[in-house]
């Protein structure tokens, strides 16, 4: 017993810590997890490190994507940390057999990026991605354990003092981590990035190595291309995982929402040079990259919470039926506005053509032609004045017989931070059926925008006090 | 038990009321007075009896240079507004006021925590903490395993490993901190009645002594009010503008 807790069973035995199986006899709910840090070690201070910050930053992280933090007891007595016991697999199992399938790595991949980028918008970076770290629930969502190394934005880093060997595990570590930097969430992406192409290649980019100056290969040293390995290997899967093995984070996905995103929808991926190489650079941009790794400065403002504001995901819904260019001028306007305060924001630019609840609908509308690319058409008509470079706007056409719904289901699962949605006057009709962009508002998990064009507003009221003049 | 922190207070009552009204509302059963409550404003009567009152309740009072100044013949080294504010604070001061500043203690420890003005290593010389290496001193100069002062008006705080190692972090407002047992701790809650970080709202600390949390928040008050009477009691008008701009 510790502290009202029975030890049932040992879990798990690491370096760091041991975890057990523990249950609160007389209290109600199932078993926890119980964690107990090492202490016979005292040479090396790292689990003591590791546990005092998970002590700190899991009580502050909510959500599906962590372990439910229950209780915490400090060194005055005996440490422990009790949280919620998570009956599943941890990603790891999968190692043994590689190969994935690319469709399946990329599944994987979209919902570690998602648990990511939940934990990132709390303003926690976890700085130890590896297979061990990543379970999932039996509903699918994946869960980041073990925040021993992470920092959060707003709290001290006690692993800032740390001055001697990198924080991190060696295979997954980000080359930023090498050199200390412990504020950029898109370290995390590096190390999702070492383990899809691990899952999809069963080979590790940058091997597992032990010394320093293995570690600081990484800098200069490109990993093999996946394609070289396999030329089945799918262009657009090397294209994300060799971006997010990036030296530079600035060369990586903006946010892991973004990189989900990209997983999500392989078709919508822009392929660069990275897309089909099939060949590790050459000595000679090799060594260049090797020079220029010796004069990179951190940028001490950087957080979690800066990167996030500077590359919000926008959903942009736009009602093709409603022919109102006063109102596709002012959506456009309000987009124009996000782009330009916010230099990484990426569109999603969707709109819903409406089936009937039975599914019978015809793909061909009454003159022949496709509704599904007429509605992409529309989309890329809309986006063009903002003349957006490709990667950084998406066209959806949904098909769905609720367009509130489709909406809101697309933004939830492409992580977004906005939605932009039209409003029209409120017509008779309106009233009776309840407007679209309301019913966004209602029920949205993240900010909605009811852009209005004033002109037609005006024009309206003009019209109504007619026909109220008239009768 | 939450324990409400002010530092540089500097006869600022329009910044303490709005302070310990904050304070009181999230309910902080004590009070600890980093020193400093007196000089370059113009309510030093009054925040001294504010404060006596708080102290006569439980509440702790350490004296600060200014403290010192106020109850000393003039003299010493000090910035000619800051002179003339001690100046004129002296006139202002009662018998009761004098007595209460030359009874208040340079530090004061009590279960593991230090309260004192300037530092730990020689608190009657007013040398500042500006870098971790200061905060180091200060920390390796008490058994204390938390220390809390002021002298310097911007809030801060500094975590230091068993062998040494001390870092400088930069607390947000409203952010509970945990400042665990396993290392020292220096916090600077921020001046009260005179922040000089560029935001001119009011600073206090709240620490929950059973946890060990401490939370940093920023109290925005009508400094143009203050301001008004600093002009209107004949001391230096810069004294104001600064308070309106946080510098």
């Amino acid at each position: 017993m510790v502290d009202g807790y029975r030890l049932d069973e040992r879990i798990h035995r690491g370096s760091m810590a041991t975890i057990w199986r523990v249950t609160r006899p007389g209290a109600d709910g199932g078993p926890l997890a119980m964690k107990i840090p090492l202490l016979d070690e005292y040479e090396t201070p790292a689990p003591i490190i590791g546990f005092e910050v998970e002590s700190m930053i899991l009580p502050t992280l909510s959500g599906p994507h962590v372990p439910r933090f229950v209780a915490a007891a400090d060194f005055s007595s005996q440490p422990y940390l009790v949280m919620e016991f998570l009956d599943c697999p941890s990603l790891r199992a999968r190692l043994e057999r590689l190969p994935i399938e690319p469709a399946e790595v990329a599944a994987i991949g979209a919902r570690v990026a998602t648990a990511l980028h939940d934990v990132h918008r709390q303003g926690v970076i976890h700085h130890d991605v590896k297979p061990s770290n990543v379970m999932f629930r039996p509903s699918g969502e994946a869960v980041l354990i073990d925040f021993g190394l992470a920092r959060h934005d707003r709290l001290p880093d006690l692993h800032a003092e740390e001055l001697r060997v990198p924080v991190g595990t060696g295979p997954y570590i980000s080359p930023e981590q090498i050199r200390r930097t412990r504020n950029d969430p898109r370290s995390d992406l590096f190390g999702l990035g070492v383990v899809l192409y691990h899952l999809s290649t069963g080979k590790r980019p940058f091997g597992n190595p032990t010394t320093l100056h293995g570690l600081r290969r990484r800098f200069y040293r490109d990993p093999v291309p996946p394609r070289s390995l396999d030329p089945a290997y799918p262009p657009w899967l090397q294209e994300i995982v060799l971006r997010c093995l990036e030296v530079d984070p600035a060369g990586r996905y903006e946010t892991a929402a973004q990189l989900a995103f990209e997983l999500q929808h392989p078709d919508g991926v822009r392929r660069t040079a990275r897309a089909e190489r099939t060949s590790r650079d050459s000595l000679w941009t090799v060594g260049r990259r090797y020079l220029r790794s010796l004069g990179v400065e951190p940028d001490l403002r950087q957080s979690a919470a800066r990167q996030l504001s500077r590359a919000p995901i926008v959903v942009v819904a736009i009602d093709l039926a409603q022919d109102s260019e006063a109102l596709n001028d002012a959506l456009r306007h309000a987009a124009r506005r996000i782009l330009e305060a916010a230099t990484g924001a990426r569109l999603a630019c969707v709109t819903v053509l409406k089936t009937s609840i039975f599914g019978m609908d015809d793909p061909v509308d009454e003159e022949g032609r496709n509704r599904h690319v007429q509605g992409l058409i529309g989309l890329e008509h809309w986006a063009r004045p903002l003349r957006l470079p490709q990667g950084r706007v998406t066209y959806h056409v949904l098909e769905a017989p609720d367009p509130g719904s489709a909406i809101l289901d697309f933004a939830n699962a492409s992580n977004s931070d906005q939605i932009l949605i039209g409003s029209r006057g409120s017509s008779t009709l309106r009233r009776y059926l309840g407007s679209v962009s309301s019913q966004v508002v209602a029920s949205s998990e993240c900010t909605v925008t009811v852009v209005k064009a004033r002109t037609e507003i005006a024009a309206d009221r003009t019209t109504a006090k007619k026909d109220a003049s008239g009768s | 038990m939450l324990t409400a922190l002010y530092a540089d207070i500097h006869a600022n009552q329009e910044a303490l009321a709005a302070c310990l009204a904050r304070a009181d509302a999230l309910g902080a059963g004590r009070h600890v007075f980093l020193g400093d409550h007196v000089g370059y404003g113009p309510d030093p009567a009054e925040v001294l009896d504010t404060i006596a009152a708080r102290v006569e309740r439980g509440g702790i009072a350490v004296a600060g240079n200014h403290d010192r100044a106020a109850i000393e013949v003039p003299g010493g080294r000090m910035t000619d507004s800051a002179r003339l504010a001690i100046e004129w604070t002296q006139r202002q001061l009662e018998k009761r006021h004098r007595d209460f500043l030359d009874g208040m203690p340079l530090t004061v420890q009590e279960a593991g925590r230090l309260y004192v003005h300037a530092n730990a290593w020689a608190p009657e010389k007013w040398e500042y903490i500006t870098s971790a290496y200061d905060a180091a001193r200060s920390m390796r100069a008490t058994p204390c395993r938390w220390t809390f002062c002021g002298h310097v008006h911007t809030p801060g705080l500094y975590h230091m490993t068993e062998d040494g190692r001390t870092t400088a972090f930069a607390p947000a407002p409203g952010v509970r901190i945990p400042l665990s047992r396993r290392r020292r701790w220096l916090a600077i809650p921020g001046s009260v009645g005179q922040p000089r970080d560029g935001n001119p709202a009011a600073c206090v600390a709240l620490l929950e002594e059973n946890t060990l949390h401490l939370t940093f928040l920023r109290v925005p008050y009508d400094t143009e009010a203050a301001a008004r009477r600093i002009r209107a009691s004949g001391l230096p008008a810069e004294l104001g503008a600064r308070l309106v701009s946080g510098t």
